[in-house]
């Protein structure tokens, strides 16, 4: 039987997972992204998981527009990485460091 | 019938618009222009103060007190502009505006080629209107502004020929010690305020004898007498401007300045200030024994012992200078003994001879091409003979030869003394009776270096520029060339007593004042001593408390100015003046080289006096090396350390130190600000967690 704690557990090591990935990775903002989107959809997941549990579909709703946001994001993101690599001719994050203090 | 109030607006401001023409307009009326107007408006004035003075002495017209426009206000005082005109005030202005006349006459001689012919003008026209402003005061205030004007125009007189260091040094001198007696002179003139709670003249010496019993608690367990506080800081404030000890350091150095400015500010009008203010203000003065006998010691240390420098002056303009500082101790120890009509008759014969001995010595010093030694003079009587008679006049009248100004104002001043009973009068009359026998040592001396004796001086022709040139180029640059080594280049050479050409009398505009010094001179002791030492001519201007009034006692010796003249050939003073006279006509005309023994005998003595008792040394080693190191301990400790090191820089490289430490943690890497994030968030929920246990 799938219970509510075995969604909560799977959202939390899939954010566990992105974090994890943001500061392994110290290449690709490409995987950069990826995490951060991997970060969102372990948030949905905890969200759908109470909607269900909690028979409110509002959690549900969320998720959407979470979603919508996410894709908007994501294109934003990488509108913003093409004009990058446009201008630095690398996308390599370790060398992204001109807001240096 | 009252004195209109435009007659004395037109005294006052005649002279301040002549010097405003001079001044902003000078370089478009010329030179010529500048002399006209600022002697028309000197001259106007003149003549309406002698009307004033005129009116006042017939009796035709009251005093004259009105205020003529509102200053200021703060909360309850009011300062207003106003005028007081009693025989006091109007005897000074004649005084102020004739001498000031003169002065301005003599100038276009002295001056003829120098630069700043018209700021010259302007400055001495500024002073007589400060001075006019000063002496016709009917408040504290107002005398406050005059006292504070002359000084300004002292300073920017001294300092005239400002490209000469010892001019810069002398006036900068000059306004320091005047500061310290100012300083003291606020302080009189706020006690004033607060005791009587106005500063208008009428009101204040009305209410004057409120001041008795009133104390001060200036320091711990002991009480001031009001009236001694405020008549010995008043008096502070006269010890400045009249140069009496120990603040007389600034007079012998304002020599530096054009002899007419000494003739006019430094000798006749402005240093006479001082005595005038305390002459004015008898009624305070009049309520305190201390302060009194305090004035009177002041002023008979500094009649006797600067008196006594002047021995040793070789200088001529030094001499007169010294003489000055000694007669205005005469004056100081007639105000000390409440004689205060003495002191201003005294003031006012001295206003005269004064003057005349300083444009005399000018007219030599023009004549010599601005050498000023006497060492290298002589014998000078045959080549300006008119100079030579007057200076002689001024001479005699300095050393009260009976029927001359200077005795029979000289005379009561000593008598007087004597007379007196207050605290120190008996080293007051030793002092001024010693100081008649020095006064006529170092006016002899003088007079026989200057013209008589030997000619110590060689004349070279010299052909490479014509007289005038010459003398016009001494004119604007030298008025102390032997003193000046940044000036010696003008002519490549400069040896004293070496002429180009042999000296001649000054020119009329030189001469003229000199004759119409000399008749005041002779007459005005005659003519104003019965009525102004003796007969009450004052008035009400001067107020002198009967139990100590000693000039009353001395009148009934007094029957007129003839048998007075002949009395005073069988007192002391006069028997004084012959010895000397006799001492100085032996040594300098039948054996100078006695001159030279005696120094070396006496050499200590001698040193002591060239020293001038180390006064000036030790100001200069305590008062201005000690300013200066307090300014580089202020500099250095206070601004440099503290307010630049710690606060502005301190506080600048606290905020760059923390800076720095942070900006280590703007890495620029995205996975830093993320980890940063996310420490945060897990921070803010553990925080909550915790809460909510």
């Amino acid at each position: 039987m799938i219970t509510l704690s075995h969604f909560i557990v799977l959202g939390a090591v899939l954010f566990c997972i992105a974090v994890a990935s943001l500061f392994i990775n110290r290449k690709n903002v490409i995987v950069l992204l990826m995490s951060i989107e991997l970060m969102l959809l372990a948030v949905n997941i905890n969200f759908v998981a109470f909607s269900r549990f909690l028979g409110d579909v509002a959690g549900q709703v969320f998720v959407f527009f979470i979603l919508t946001v996410a894709a908007a994001e994501t294109a934003i993101g990488l509108a913003i990485l093409v004009l990058l690599f446009r201008n630095r001719s690398t996308i390599n994050i370790a060398e992204i460091d001109s807001m240096k203090g | 019938m009252a004195i209109s109030t435009s007659i004395l607006l037109i005294i006052a401001l005649a002279p301040l618009l002549g010097c405003l023409l001079a001044g902003f307009l000078g370089k478009f009326i010329g030179r010529a222009g500048a002399h006209s107007a600022t002697i028309l408006g000197v001259a106007i004035s003149c003549a309406l103060s002698i009307y004033v003075l005129y009116q006042l002495c017939t009796g035709a017209v009251p005093v004259y007190n009105q205020n003529i426009y509102t200053w200021f206000e703060i909360g309850k005082y009011t300062a207003t502009v106003g005028f007081l005109i009693d025989k006091l005030s109007a005897m000074m202005m004649v005084v102020v505006t004739f001498v000031s006349l003169l002065v301005h006459i003599y100038t276009i001689g002295y001056m003829a080629e120098d630069d700043g012919y018209q700021r010259f003008f302007s400055y001495i026209s500024l002073f007589t209107f400060s001075m006019l402003m000063l002496v016709m005061s009917n408040n504290f205030m107002q005398l406050f502004f005059g006292w504070e004007a002359v000084g300004l125009v002292s300073y920017l007189l001294i300092g005239f020929w400002f490209k000469r260091p010892t001019a810069i040094f002398a006036n900068l001198k000059a306004f320091l010690v005047n500061r310290v007696g100012d300083f003291g002179f606020l302080l009189g003139i706020a006690a004033i305020l607060y005791f009587l709670g106005t500063l208008d003249y009428s009101t204040a010496f009305a209410s004057a004898p409120t001041l008795l019993g009133k104390t001060l608690q200036i320091t711990q367990n002991h009480a001031w007498d009001a009236a001694t506080v405020i008549g010995v800081l008043l008096f502070i404030g006269a010890m400045g401007k009249s140069a009496q000890v120990p603040l007389h350091v600034w007079l012998p150095d304002s020599m530096e300045g054009p002899t007419p400015i000494s003739a006019l500010i430094h000798a006749a009008t402005m240093v006479t200030a001082g005595i005038f203010m305390v002459a004015r203000m008898s009624p305070i003065f009049e309520l305190s024994e201390g302060a009194l006998s305090f004035i009177m010691v002041i002023g008979a240390t500094g009649a006797l012992f600067t008196g006594l420098i002047g021995i040793v002056q070789n200088d001529i303009k030094r001499v007169v200078a010294y003489s000055t500082l000694s007669q205005l101790g005469y004056m100081t120890v007639a105000l000390g003994v409440s004689a205060y009509s003495g002191a201003v008759f005294h003031l006012m014969t001295h206003a005269f001879f004064k003057a005349l001995l300083f444009l005399g010595a000018g007219s030599v010093i023009i004549a010599m091409h601005h050498e000023q030694d006497m060492r290298y003079m002589g014998g000078l009587r045959k080549y300006m003979p008119i100079t030579w008679i007057t200076m002689w006049i001024g001479s005699l009248a300095l050393c009260g030869v009976p029927f001359f100004a200077g005795f029979y104002s000289k005379d009561a001043i000593i008598e007087a003394v004597g007379e007196s009973h207050r605290w120190g009068a008996g080293y007051a009359y030793a002092c001024v009776l010693i100081g008649a026998f020095v006064t006529a040592l170092y006016t002899f001396r003088q007079m026989y270096l200057t013209f008589h004796g030997k000619e110590r001086f060689t004349v070279v022709a010299d052909h490479g520029h014509g007289h005038a040139e010459h003398a016009a180029h001494h004119d604007a640059h030298h008025g102390d060339a032997h003193h000046d080594d940044a000036h010696h280049d003008d002519h490549g050479h400069h040896e004293p007593g070496v002429l180009h050409h042999a000296p001649k009398e000054s020119p009329w505009v030189v001469t003229l004042p000199l004759v119409l010094l000399a008749i005041p001179s002779i007459v005005i002791g005659a003519i104003g001593a019965k009525a102004m030492l003796y007969d009450g001519w004052f008035g009400e201007a001067i107020h002198v408390d009967e139990a100590h009034n000693v000039l009353a006692e001395l009148s009934h010796e007094f029957h007129d100015w003839f048998s007075a003249g002949i009395h005073g050939f069988a007192q002391w003073p006069f028997w004084l003046v012959a010895l000397a006279f006799g001492i100085q006509t032996y040594i300098y005309l039948f054996n100078p080289s006695v001159a030279d023994k005696i120094k070396s005998a006496l050499k200590p003595l001698w040193t002591v006096l060239d020293r001038k008792y180390w006064v000036d040394d030790v100001y200069f080693a305590v008062f201005a090396k000690g300013g200066v190191k307090l300014g580089r301990a202020l500099w250095k400790g206070g601004d440099a350390a503290v307010i630049d090191g710690v606060l502005v820089d301190g506080s600048a490289s606290l905020v760059q130190r923390i800076a720095n430490g942070m900006r280590a943690l703007q890495s620029g890497y995205l996975y830093h600000y993320a980890f940063a994030m996310i420490l945060g968030l897990i921070l803010l929920l553990g925080g909550y967690w915790l809460v909510g246990q």
